[in-house]
């Protein structure tokens, strides 16, 4: 033991050599990626080449209980297309996933298949993004226009041609607790609401329902959420038969500032006669319903499944009918999917596309438990779907659905449910007139319609 | 055989590209990234460039300039921005000195306290941000209620409310960043010799007088350090803001960033958010020049 050579430390490698192993390393790399090539998503992203011909990317922004249903859905068509290798990805929800669409699409590098929301499209349509679809492709795959619902089948168009296909409509909507609704005795022999329609029977069921809870008749996210305020005037707002706000994809303002201090009056009323808080945010504003102090709550349908875990005894309907001068109408939007303009023919691979999206259309009554209204007519008709409570209660709904002013600063998220909501907002919480939100929507508009439009 | 002790000339050769030789993958990536995109900015100024579209798109001259100088919302959100640095930095900075002066007093136990007040700055941005809207919920909210308490019949809504909700957001900002700022000041309080706290002692000083006459301007430089990364941290305040209002309620918590973002990336303007982001960037140099500026003085009338 005691002779024991220490053993030599091994020599420092030098720099050349370092730098060399770097080299080598870098060169082995390049190679992975180059032979894997097909394979990755990221070797194609710096390659630009085509993905596997056997390869469908797929990008969503559905994060949550959407998530989980949107994963089910691509679960069923793996399970029929063994042959598809179905890649697919989930952005955040709202101007992080556009941009990254946009991006992708600009940079040659998009995705097969996306969703978008409709009240997006014009803007991408027009920017050049999306491919337009042809019916007879459509055909091809069972995609006709008589299977789907009108609305957004027809907000699917773009310059008269097709260039997405509708997967749904997610109206705005009254949440009741029936419960309350019963002590109130706002209920009828078949547990249906009774009217509710009209500037008055709103308020005083909302009232009756205030004397129930104790604390308030109803809620509605007014603070915090402009898209939610946004909403809740463009329903009404519609249902005055107040048109749009803007015109020309955005550069021609043409509010109708009569209807629209009218709509605000009739928002303020709500806050004023102290039947709805006029401050609370979103996540409040379904608590106060869950928790039962409120009995009614204005909502978008995709807040179905919270409201249900919350395991109270609730149902939904259409948004009253509060002003009767014009055909019913609720603000909407609808999720649809799109193949975004790829560089090559290859690269899009229409048939393989088109066969996912009749796939994801097939499995809508997945989709609908989410709270979204199928647009797939076979579904939306279908006796599964009547049957699924409280979905196929505010179905009908559907039919009044008015999406959002095409503009290019328009659409979900954007900047004119913003600009909108915050003047609704200060209507609301009373630091405002109706008549000067009116004037202060009409001046904000004018402002967006005077920039220089990005399309 | 040369001897040992000559310098062969191959090796100096070496020694004269070994420096910038390991600069250089910091260099390049300096470039790719700060610098190209410096010149991208400045470039697309010109531009009507557009997030839809590629290239750079229509010469736009000076008038994307023209147009920002001209745009309310612009001054607004830099009023804004200006009003949370002020919110923001005079409580670090003062608060920070505060806690540092009283964590080092303590012998026994020193590390919970800077263990304590440093942990709420390894929380990322997202957490932070979620915990105050729990606490600063309306109707449901812990804030509501502790002032309740203290016999407030209608608290304010934090958040909801434009007069309260950048208050609400600096407190926030507050408690989670003072940690950076006390670590600063507690390596600051280390290098004042025990000498001179001795000295002043034998000549009479308090406890007090030692602290406002010795220590304090014995750590003018940290003082110095501190405020100036504070202001420049605060003016790039954005992700806070992002999640807990989005900016509203009616635009008075958006903050200079938030416009280059909404008008770069949600309008796809990015012409015009370029012209924004570079006339932020001209705030902020100004503004840490001007303070150096004013630092150097008064070191030199001491």
């Amino acid at each position: 033991m005691r002779d024991r050579i220490p053993t030599p430390s091994p020599p420092a490698p030098s720099r050349r050599r370092v730098l060399r192993g770097g080299l080598a390393l870098g060169a082995a790399g390049a190679a992975a990626l180059t032979v894997g090539g097909c394979g990755s998503t990221i070797a194609q992203g710096f390659t630009g080449g085509a993905p596997s011909p056997s390869r469908l990317n797929f990008w969503n922004p559905f994060t949550g209980g959407d998530g989980e249903r949107m994963l089910a859905m691509q679960d069923a068509y793996r399970a029929t297309h063994r042959s598809t290798e179905l890649k697919s990805a989930t952005f955040l929800w709202g101007n992080p996933y556009y941009t990254k669409l946009t991006l992708a699409t600009l940079g040659d590098r998009p995705p097969q298949v996306a969703v978008v929301h409709l009240s997006k499209l014009p803007t991408l349509a027009e920017a050049g993004l999306l491919t337009e679809l042809h019916s007879e492709d459509l055909a091809r795959h069972g995609l006709t226009e008589d299977k789907f619902d009108a609305r957004p089948w027809r907000k699917s168009q773009f310059g008269g041609a097709p260039h997405a296909v509708p997967l749904d409509t997610h109206p705005f909507v009254l949440f009741f607790r029936t419960d309350i609704a019963k002590k109130a005795g706002l209920l009828d022999g078949q547990g249906q609401l009774v009217d509710v329609d009209g500037p008055d029977a709103f308020i005083d069921a909302l009232r009756a329902a205030k004397e129930v809870t104790g604390a308030w008749g109803g809620s509605v996210a007014s603070v915090k959420e402009s898209s939610m305020q946004f909403r809740l005037f463009w329903s009404l707002y519609r249902q005055l038969g107040g048109g749009d706000l803007v015109a020309d994809q955005g550069k021609r303002v043409v509010i109708d500032t009569a209807a629209a201090a009218e709509a605000l009056a009739y928002i303020r009323r709500l806050s004023q006669e102290k039947v709805i808080p006029a401050n609370t945010d979103g996540k409040g504003a379904i608590t106060l319903l869950t928790t039962g102090k409120a009995g009614f709550l204005m909502d978008g349908v995709w807040q179905a499944l919270a409201v249900q875990s919350a395991k109270v005894k609730f149902d939904m309907r259409p948004l009253p009918r509060v002003f009767k001068d014009a055909p019913y109408a609720c603000a909407a939007d609808s999720h649809a999917l799109v193949l975004p303009k790829a560089p090559t023919g290859t690269a899009q691979r229409l048939d393989l596309s088109l066969g996912f999206i009749a796939s994801m259309l097939h499995s809508s009554k997945l989709w609908a438990e989410g709270g979204h209204v199928p647009a797939w007519l076979p579904t939306q008709r279908s006796r599964a779907y009547k049957e699924l409570v409280p979905q196929s209660h505010y179905a009908t709904a559907a039919d009044g659905a008015v999406y959002d002013p095409a503009a290019w600063y328009g659409g979900a998220g954007s900047t004119l449910q913003i600009v909108v909501g915050d003047a609704v907002t200060s209507v609301f919480t009373g630091d405002t007139s109706p008549t000067a939100g009116a004037a202060r929507m009409r001046r904000d508009l004018r402002e967006l319609a005077s920039r220089p439009a990005p399309v | 055989m040369a001897t040992t002790t000559a310098p062969s000339p191959t090796s100096s050769r070496g020694d004269r590209w070994a420096g910038p030789g390991m600069l250089l993958p910091f260099a390049l990536f300096y470039l790719v990234f700060l610098v190209g995109p410096l010149i991208y900015t400045v470039v697309a100024g010109f531009f009507e460039t557009s997030l839809l579209k590629s290239g750079l798109g229509d010469f736009a001259g000076l008038s994307n300039y023209s147009a920002v100088l001209g745009d309310a919302e612009f001054w607004r959100t830099l009023r804004n921005t200006l009003w949370f640095t002020v919110l923001t930095t005079v409580p670090l900075v003062l608060l920070s000195l505060a806690l540092a002066l009283l964590a080092d007093r303590f012998v026994r136990g020193r590390w919970f306290f800077r263990f304590a007040f440093f942990a709420p700055f390894v929380l990322p941005s997202a957490v932070v941000s979620l915990l105050f809207m729990f606490i600063y919920a309306d109707q449901l909210g812990l804030a509501q209620e502790v002032v309740t308490w203290f016999g407030v019949e209608t608290p304010p809504s934090w958040l909801g409310d434009p007069d309260w909700a950048m208050i609400s957001i600096a407190a926030a900002t507050v408690w989670w960043t003072i940690g950076f700022n006390f670590v600063l000041y507690l390596a600051g309080l280390q290098d004042v010799p025990r000498e001179v706290h001795e000295a002043a002692a034998i000549d009479g000083a308090g406890p007090w007088q030692r602290i406002r006459h010795v220590v304090v301007p014995m750590l003018g430089r940290t003082t110095t350090l501190v405020t100036v990364l504070q202001i420049i941290a605060s003016l790039k305040v954005f992700d806070q803001i992002y999640m807990m209002t989005n900016g509203g309620p009616d635009g008075s918590t958006r903050p200079s960033l938030q416009l280059i973002y909404d008008t770069g990336f949600v309008e796809g303007r990015v012409g015009y958010a370029s012209t924004v982001s570079l006339l932020l960037f001209l705030v902020i140099l100004f503004v840490s020049l001007v303070w150096f500026a004013l630092v150097r003085r008064a070191e030199k009338e001491n």
